[in-house]
């Protein structure tokens, strides 16, 4: 009796593929192609359901010092209710959601008020909410006080069409090569920063590698006469 | 000018005026009109594959004779997108991505990572206290080797040779005791979500005994070897000069920031993973410069072997993984004859006696477990400063988004700030004294 070999390059059957750029279009019931129901099969075959990472919002009062930092921040800054989007107090860190035209200003007061001194720029990194937020690139800022010894987040929601912000550099010189990642990664566009230029990728790189649109990429394994497809391409749970 | 001479003379070609020197003539051939490359900037590429960049790292320096007047760094040779590949696999399968970032303290991103892991999980506090300890004593054996690693390398750019075969014998020595706990001397993944791969085996702590009883001398010893010698201190006294403002200003933190004198350390300032309960001073020096960094990061390796100690006089028996199944890792690894391998018992139960032991393992295995949605930030101290992890799930078995504040990335931009208006030779020191790991940095 002879064996069927293992076809090596058809596609594991009624498989998920996994690639962002394959990802099922935002829908409301956020389902799969298979729409599969109330299964609670976990097999990834089934039950496609696309988790949308939520945007809550915190009520005051925040707890902790929370409180304290954005009250220095209304009494110092005239436009705070213009400038602050949502205040979301998660797992016991803070963020502030600021309109994106206004981060460079908060971030002015946030460094030099002295009820606030958050004296260094921890990180500035960005993130892709592709389906979950019209305005999808975020970018996310660490400050840390050390004078008060207190970490708060700042975050920008910024579209793809008009991924513009104003830079942070000129407040907080830490964030130029920070900034520059963001806009390699992601295409964030941080106006007035003195030299936005790719950092990490080529110079000549076409797209914005950390988007969620954008594949990874990788080839085809085989192992054992089975053919392993690439990471992004496999089966995926969600 | 010997112009009578047809071998030896000045001529204009289209490469510019060319002066041929045969020997004792230089002071006319100078003379004539001065020196001819004497208002020329000259634009010296120094990498990306240099000895002294600790790495692919690329300088672009403008130099007038031997001074920098403008330094450029390019980095990015070394991209590997771990970020984006985190994203394709699941929770548990990013220790062995993030490991192999900052391959100099591969523990310090291993517990960064499981450490953000946790805190979006919420299960910070059921983290058996073993396992915190251990993480703790394998956190400072890495900053020891990774100090060493420094000491080395910067004591072979400046001239000490034989600091460099000593830093490199004695990190042997820590990266065996990595090896007898994780299997691996480097790229460990040791440090998992919710604890640690295995339990540290008994060989382990031997070695480790062994190593505190004479690490304190070989540490006096490379001060003996160093502090004393005149071209060291001249090469390193005064050099590179980098204030507290200038830190602040460009996020330069660890042993840099320490060395401008402010003591800030996460591990004393914002405690985590129990650190409060140690024992230990915040190393610091005013001098600022590359002897400063020098004098900080000698006393932070005596500072970690006190850590070291108390770490180990606080082990005691118990777990290394959460109680929870639902995220604890079901397999522990087993040492067998050649390394570190499979648990045969782990194999057999799940092959041969329990059914839903291999579900359970097929399940977490393959499948991995849900983190629920939200983002935190999470920063360690790492060797290098602050090594932050911005980690981001959507409720996923997989992260949305991890993104690490890499300090060697943060400090390499004061590396033109520490070069430009002094020496090119000092633009080694300088740089070396930042301590960069190119694989972090460029990530």
């Amino acid at each position: 009796m002879t064996q069927n070999p293992v076809p090596a390059s058809a596609e594991p059957e009624g498989a998920y593929l996994g690639a962002p750029a394959q990802y099922p279009p935002s829908s409301p019931s956020q389902r799969g192609i298979f729409g599969e129901q109330g299964s609670g099969d976990t097999s990834g075959f089934g039950g496609l359901v696309r988790r949308r990472p939520a945007l809550p919002e915190t009520p005051r009062p925040y707890g902790g010092y929370f409180d304290e930092v954005v009250d220095a921040l209304e009494a110092a800054f005239p436009a705070f209710a213009d400038a602050i989007e949502r205040v979301v107090v998660d797992r016991g860190e803070l963020t502030l959601h600021i309109t994106p035209g206004r981060i460079a200003q908060v971030c002015q007061l946030l460094r030099d008020d002295p009820a606030l001194r958050f004296e260094l720029c921890s990180s500035v990194s960005g993130v892709d909410y592709l389906g979950a937020d019209p305005r999808r690139l975020h970018a996310v800022y660490q400050l840390t006080s050390m004078t008060y010894r207190r970490r708060i987040r700042l975050e920008a929601a910024v579209t793809a069409e008009d991924p513009h912000l104003p830079s942070v550099t000129s407040v907080y010189p830490t964030a130029d090569w920070q900034e520059r990642e963001a806009y390699d990664m992601f295409g964030i566009i941080f106006d007035g920063h003195p030299n936005l230029t790719r950092i990490l990728m080529p110079d000549d790189w076409e797209g914005f590698p950390q988007r969620k649109d954008y594949p990874l990429g990788g080839v085809p394994v085989e192992y054992k006469g089975a053919e392993i497809p690439p990471p992004d391409q496999r089966r995926s749970y969600q | 000018m010997t112009s009578t001479d047809s071998y030896a003379s000045a001529r204009e070609t289209t490469e510019g005026r060319v002066f041929t020197v045969t020997g004792g003539d230089w002071d006319e051939v100078l003379g004539s009109g001065g020196d001819p490359i004497a208002d020329e900037r000259i634009v010296v590429n120094m990498g990306p594959q240099h000895p002294s960049t600790h790495g692919v790292l690329r300088l672009i320096l403008e130099l007038e004779g031997e001074t920098v007047t403008e330094a450029r760094t390019v980095v990015g040779y070394l991209h590997t997108g771990i970020e984006k590949n985190l994203e394709f696999r699941n929770w548990t399968q990013g220790t062995t991505f993030v490991t192999r970032m900052d391959y100099l303290s591969p523990m310090f991103n291993e517990a960064g990572y499981c450490f953000a892991v946790e805190k979006l999980l919420g299960i910070e506090d059921s983290v058996p206290s073993r396992a915190q300890t251990i993480r703790i004593l394998m956190m400072e054996l890495n900053r020891i080797s990774s100090h060493l690693v420094w000491l080395a390398t910067t004591g072979m750019e400046l001239g000490a040779l034989s600091m460099m075969i000593y830093g490199f014998r004695e990190r042997e020595y820590i990266l065996d005791i990595f090896e007898l706990a994780s299997g691996l001397r480097m790229n460990h993944a040791y440090i998992r979500p919710g604890g640690l791969a295995q339990d540290l085996p008994d060989e382990a702590v031997t070695k480790i005994r062994e190593f505190l009883s004479w690490m304190p001398a070989r540490i006096d010893s490379y001060e003996d070897l160093l502090s004393g010698s005149p071209i060291w201190q001249a090469r390193t006294q005064g050099v590179a000069v980098l204030d507290v403002q200038g830190c602040l200003a460009l996020g330069v933190t660890g042993p840099v920031l320490r060395a401008a004198g402010l003591p800030w350390d996460l591990r004393r300032t914002m405690p985590y993973a129990g650190y409060e309960k140690y024992d230990f001073d915040v190393v610091t020096s005013t001098d600022a410069d590359v002897w400063g960094r020098y004098q900080v990061r000698v006393n932070e390796m005596r500072q970690s072997l006190r850590i070291v100690q108390q770490a180990m006089d606080r082990l005691e028996p118990g777990p290394v993984m959460v109680e929870d199944r639902k995220i604890a890792w079901p397999a522990q690894l087993a040492l067998g004859a050649d390394g570190l391998g499979n648990s045969l018992g782990h194999v057999a139960k799940i092959m041969g006696q329990s059914m839903e032991s291999l579900i359970h393992h097929f399940k977490l295995v393959t499948e991995g477990f849900r983190v629920p949605p939200g983002q935190v930030y999470v920063p360690v101290e790492s060797p290098r400063g602050e090594l932050g992890v911005h980690a981001v799930s959507d409720g996923g078995t997989r992260p949305f988004r991890v993104h690490y504040r890499e300090p060697s990335f943060i400090n390499l931009q004061a590396l033109p700030a520490l070069a430009e208006g002094g020496l090119l030779a000092d633009v080694i020191a300088g740089g070396a004294s930042l301590d960069p790991v190119m694989g972090g940095c460029d990530r």
